[in-house]
């Protein structure tokens, strides 16, 4: 007798588990994780505390669960547009670091500038190149079908080489005693912050309108309408009468400008400069972002929140527990598992035949 | 003669449905037994138990009066038990001896095989070279493949699923012959149909199935088609009658010199189609399955710039290159023979399938905006001019039975007034009321002056419904005969490939 795990698909599978299997997977997340402490000989009650109630215990710490989330909400806002048309650009942060690239190009360009139109087209010129960088997969996969994972992830890399190459060659700081990076922008060209002495600034409203954007363009519009249909069934999209391939450029080029604007506040925002580490992946994170919120434009501005903290937690477990950052990647990682675990159960059926 | 299969309160219920509720009937040996009824009766759930595919709630089957546990496929054809489904499983790229030794339990080696093979094909007339791929076989060499390979394992009782729907009349009628021969030497044969005049042509008895629940079982000498098709069905389908033909003058849609030339040997090339369609008229391309319907209805559609040569027009103009938007927008609307995923988004609400196919016009847009008022308006009137059965238009379109859907379907293309209508397979998969209706609808249609091009394998709906009938035969139009006085031997022939 052979002994088969089965799966069989659902014929009535639940809608309202659907929404609800994120906080399924949070759930199981922590109980999973905690023991990862047990195991570290760390009390589970008290890291937690440490890893999620004390970053956000004062303004600074809420300021900080900001302009983490920021990034990431733009991000994974423009990445739903890509995955819900079943596009799978996993290239955000290659696109995050040419937006980085073009936008901070303008303000070491004009870097004596005080024009009020400096930090704008700052915005504009990062846009412009997430979007560029997210029109190569795009034609390929148009032109030659390719894979459009592995050509989004594969530009990445060359992105970061871009991104190295100006800051030890052309760009480098004469003043920067030989470190690889740039001189700082002009005061015109750093994002404005909220409030003084907190580092969180105007790329929140950013978030906000996109989301609100996104929401109207999703339930209201023909293009949302015509991503739900391609998501659906590509047959059905074509009796429709759309176009996929100018649907995968459109949704390309959208979700890299959006991530290319995440990348121009980075770097105009909190860290002033160009230099190596712009970002601490927040372009693959956002992916997670983006299915733990179900590609709805407000469970990702919810989830980014929540994944932002891990990115706090991490530094704050790093500091009082002695334990490596990485445990927040580990979180990270556990949520999607989580989540695509409780999703596949939530479409089919299992048992042992 | 004693019975070989007793079903006795054979109980299976699938969420929201019972597809088998107390079966009980016998099935005695040497016998042609047939069950009939309708698409969703249970004929199929309850072969699939006796044939160990599917698991009943509860219930006994008795093979020779002994109680029969069939746990498996395999245990059936331990039992002697082997079926030949409506859906064949045959690797294309291999040769018809390849396939048939992928049959077997035992291991037997190939020329044995084949000799065991030759002599079935010989004895009961098979016309099957056992040496060529599969792919090189028509449909009905395809299926007399399965009948082999079931007979190979020397049955005592054979399940044949709807076998003639995929059939030439000739290819039945032999078919026919091969079936009684191998009664008279010893099997049982369990025949599954909903054709009524096959039932009564070929069957000892029949069990007449409605809903899941047997209905009778009697042996078929003193019934018509008529009288059968009454206890299937409960009540009596009134036919859709269409008038005789008038003077057609205005010519809508023309197809000159259609060819394609793929090289996929998995599509059928078409070649030198012409067509003529007049205003009024229903045209009906008639045929059996796997012909050419699918890449003709490709191209007709136009969603994947399918290449062709030759013409296309519509109204004197040429839309050989236009997208399928831009021939919707000219008032050509089509019904696909895929209903859910392809005419329909089965996850998507009803109003929302509606704007699926409507998208091209502008009283549903607001600029970019989709304008929901207008479009739940016009999903209700179609609901309720089309008598589809469902609570709101919010429903979504998986949740209505296939009946219901092709209702809302064809609604929805009939109010979008077109000038030309084409449907595939407009009454496939359906209940008969469903049918009936929609027949009737495309009728009437027609004498409002809509032009309608039907492509269908029920040559019944077909003559019941068209003005004019062509055979398409692996890829060749048949020149249209009209249906007022049409010679059936002369369709025969045509579905059999003899026209110029």
């Amino acid at each position: 007798m052979v002994y088969l795990i089965r799966v069989q698909l659902r014929e009535d599978y639940s809608n309202l588990i659907f929404y609800l299997s994120p906080l399924v997977a949070v759930a199981l997340t922590l109980f999973f994780g905690s023991f990862i402490f047990l195991i570290l000989d760390l009390s589970p009650i008290e890291s937690f505390k440490i890893f999620f109630i004390s970053p956000i215990s004062n303004s600074y710490g809420i300021s900080e669960l900001f302009v983490k989330a920021t990034p990431l909400a733009i991000i994974a806002l423009g990445l739903s547009y890509c995955f819900k048309n079943n596009i799978y650009n996993i290239g955000a942060e290659g696109q995050l670091t040419m937006g980085a690239i073009f936008g901070g190009g303008i303000g070491l360009l004009f870097n004596d500038s005080t024009s009020v139109f400096l930090l704008p087209l700052m915005i504009l010129f990062g846009s412009i190149g997430g979007a560029f960088w997210a029109t190569i997969p795009a034609i390929l996969k148009i032109k030659f079908n390719t894979n459009e994972i592995l050509t989004s992830l594969m530009l990445t890399y060359v992105s970061l080489f871009i991104l190295d190459y100006f800051v030890v060659g052309p760009w480098k700081d004469p003043a920067g005693y030989g470190l690889p990076k740039s001189m700082p922008f002009p005061d015109a060209g750093r994002l404005p912050v909220l409030f003084d002495g907190l580092r969180v600034h105007i790329g929140v409203y950013f978030a906000i309108i996109i989301c609100f954007v996104t929401y109207i363009v999703y339930n209201k519009t023909l293009f949302g309408f015509k991503l739900k249909v391609s998501g659906l069934s590509s047959k059905a999209s074509q009796y429709a009468g759309f176009k996929y391939k100018n649907l995968i450029f459109y949704t390309f080029i959208i979700s890299g400008a959006c991530a290319g604007l995440a990348g121009l506040f980075e770097v105009s925002g909190p860290i002033g400069l160009l230099y190596r580490d712009i970002s601490p992946n927040y372009g693959f994170t956002a992916i997670i972002v983006a299915f733990l919120g179900r590609l709805n434009p407000i469970g990702i501005v919810l989830s980014s929140l929540l994944i932002a903290l891990t990115y706090l937690g991490a530094e704050d477990a790093q500091l009082f527990l002695k334990i490596p950052s990485a445990v927040g990647f580990v979180f990270q990682g556990l949520v999607l598992f989580f989540l695509l675990g409780t999703d596949f159960l939530n479409k089919y059926r299992v048992f042992i035949k | 003669m004693q019975s070989i299969v007793e079903f006795k309160n054979i109980f299976k219920s699938y969420p929201g449905v019972i597809a088998n509720d107390n079966v009980t009937f016998n099935i005695k040996e040497q016998s042609i037994h047939a069950i009939l009824g309708e698409n969703g009766a249970g004929k199929s759930t309850l072969v699939k138990i006796l044939y160990g595919h599917v698991k009943p709630d509860s219930g006994e089957i008795l093979i020779n009066s002994d109680l029969a546990i069939i746990n498996s496929p395999s245990t059936a054809k331990n039992l002697g038990i082997n079926m030949v489904f409506q859906h064949f499983s045959l690797f294309e790229s291999l040769t018809v001896a390849e396939n048939l030794i992928l049959g077997m339990n035992e291991n037997i080696p190939l020329n044995k095989l084949k000799d065991k093979s030759k002599t079935i094909c010989d004895k009961y007339g098979f016309n099957l070279n056992l040496n060529s791929p599969i792919s090189s076989l028509s449909v009905g060499q395809r299926q007399s493949v399965e009948i082999v390979r079931s007979l190979l394992n020397n049955p005592k009782i054979l399940i044949m699923d709807e076998p003639t729907s995929v059939l030439t009349p000739d290819e039945i009628s032999k078919l026919f012959k091969i079936i009684k021969n191998l009664v008279k030497d010893g099997l049982t044969v369990i025949f599954i149909s909903h054709k009524l005049e096959e039932i009564i042509n070929l069957s000892d008895y029949v069990t007449i199935m409605r809903n899941g629940k047997v209905v009778s079982t009697i042996s078929t000498q003193n019934e018509d088609p008529e009288t059968l098709g009454y206890k299937m069905l409960g009540y009596k389908v009134p036919k859709a009658k269409q008038v005789s033909e008038i003077n057609f003058s205005q010519e809508i849609f023309s197809i000159k010199n259609l060819s394609t030339q793929s090289k996929d040997p998995f599509t059928i090339n078409l070649n030198k189609i012409d067509l003529n369609l007049k205003k009024g008229q229903i045209f009906g391309i008639a045929g059996v399955a796997g012909n050419g319907q699918k890449e003709l209805m490709e191209i007709l559609l136009n969603e994947n710039d399918y290449e062709f040569s030759g013409d296309i027009f519509f109204k004197d103009l040429n839309i050989n290159n236009l997208s399928t938007f831009q021939r919707k927008s000219l008032s050509i609307s089509y019904v696909t023979e895929e209903r859910l995923g392809h005419s329909a988004v089965p996850e998507m609400s009803l109003s929302e399938n509606i704007f699926l196919s409507m998208n091209h016009k502008n009283e549903f847009k607001k600029g970019d905006f989709i304008n929901f008022e207008k479009i739940n308006s016009f999903a209700s009137d179609v609901i309720k001019n089309f008598n589809v059965d469902t609570p709101s238009y919010n429903v979504k379109a998986g949740k209505l039975s296939g009946g219901n859907l092709q209702k809302f379907i064809i609604g929805r293309e009939i109010m979008s007034n077109p000038e030309l209508l084409i449907l595939s397979q407009p009454t496939w998969g359906i209940d008969a009321g469903s049918e009936a209706f929609i027949k009737k609808t495309i009728v009437e249609l027609s004498q409002k002056g809509v032009s309608i091009i039907i492509i269908s394998h029920d040559l019944d709906e077909l003559l019941e419904v068209c003005h004019k009938i062509s055979v398409l035969y692996e890829g060749s139009l048949s020149n249209p005969l009209s249906v007022e006085n049409i010679n059936i031997t002369k369709l025969g022939k045509y579905m059999g490939g003899l026209f110029d």
